[in-house]
């Protein structure tokens, strides 16, 4: 599935047109990037959370030459499904 | 923020109602958890992925008893970062960290 096919079941489940519907769905991931951006987690009740994380800086090593480097303090995103979520995917298995 | 805050800010970009903004919201997640419950993956270019991960049985332990339990084999919704996001949240154009 992909933002066409989710724009899709918005227009054929909300009495919008097609552009309204893709105008709706781009604007809430754009508004979920900007707020994430901005360092603020965003929670979507029974659905899950997106959290950001601090890595702090860290060696590796690359795994064909065994080179050390420097892997530098970044943040990352990471996604906690909620229980329901969890809960429905594993239902009917 | 959540949910609610999100389809408020979304309303305000749009010229839809809070209330419509809120049902397109739900309706957005809705066919993302329903797309994993089928076993498929969501793709949305700049944003991330949606996929299920599946884990195998595993052997645990109750903590508070020690007796070993089977664990067994789950699915797990899982997320990860586009590339585009993942360089935006580390602010590789301009960083602005309080």
């Amino acid at each position: 599935m992909v933002k066409d096919d989710i724009i899709d079941i918005v227009y054929e489940r909300v009495g919008f047109t097609r552009n309204e519907a893709d105008a709706a769905v781009e604007a809430m991931f754009e508004t979920i990037k900007e707020r994430l951006t901005s360092g603020e987690e965003v929670n979507i009740t029974s659905f899950g959370k997106f959290r950001l994380r601090n890595k702090k800086e860290r060696v590796g090593r690359n795994p064909k030459t065994g080179k050390e480097y420097s892997i530098k303090a970044r943040r990352v995103l990471t996604f906690k499904p909620s229980k329901e979520l969890r809960e429905i995917v594993n239902k009917g298995s | 923020m959540t949910k609610a805050e999100l389809a408020e800010q979304v309303s305000e970009k749009i010229s839809l109602t809070k209330k419509e903004t809120e049902q397109i919201v739900s309706i957005i997640f809705g066919s993302i958890t329903n797309a994993l419950n089928r076993g498929d993956k969501v793709e949305l270019r700049g944003f991330g992925s949606f996929r299920i991960r599946h884990r195998g049985s595993r052997e645990g332990r109750n903590p508070k008893t020690g007796m070993k339990v089977k664990v067994p084999p789950k699915k797990v919704p899982f997320f990860r970062a586009g590339k585009e996001l993942k360089e935006m949240i580390n602010n590789k154009k301009g960083s602005q960290e309080s």
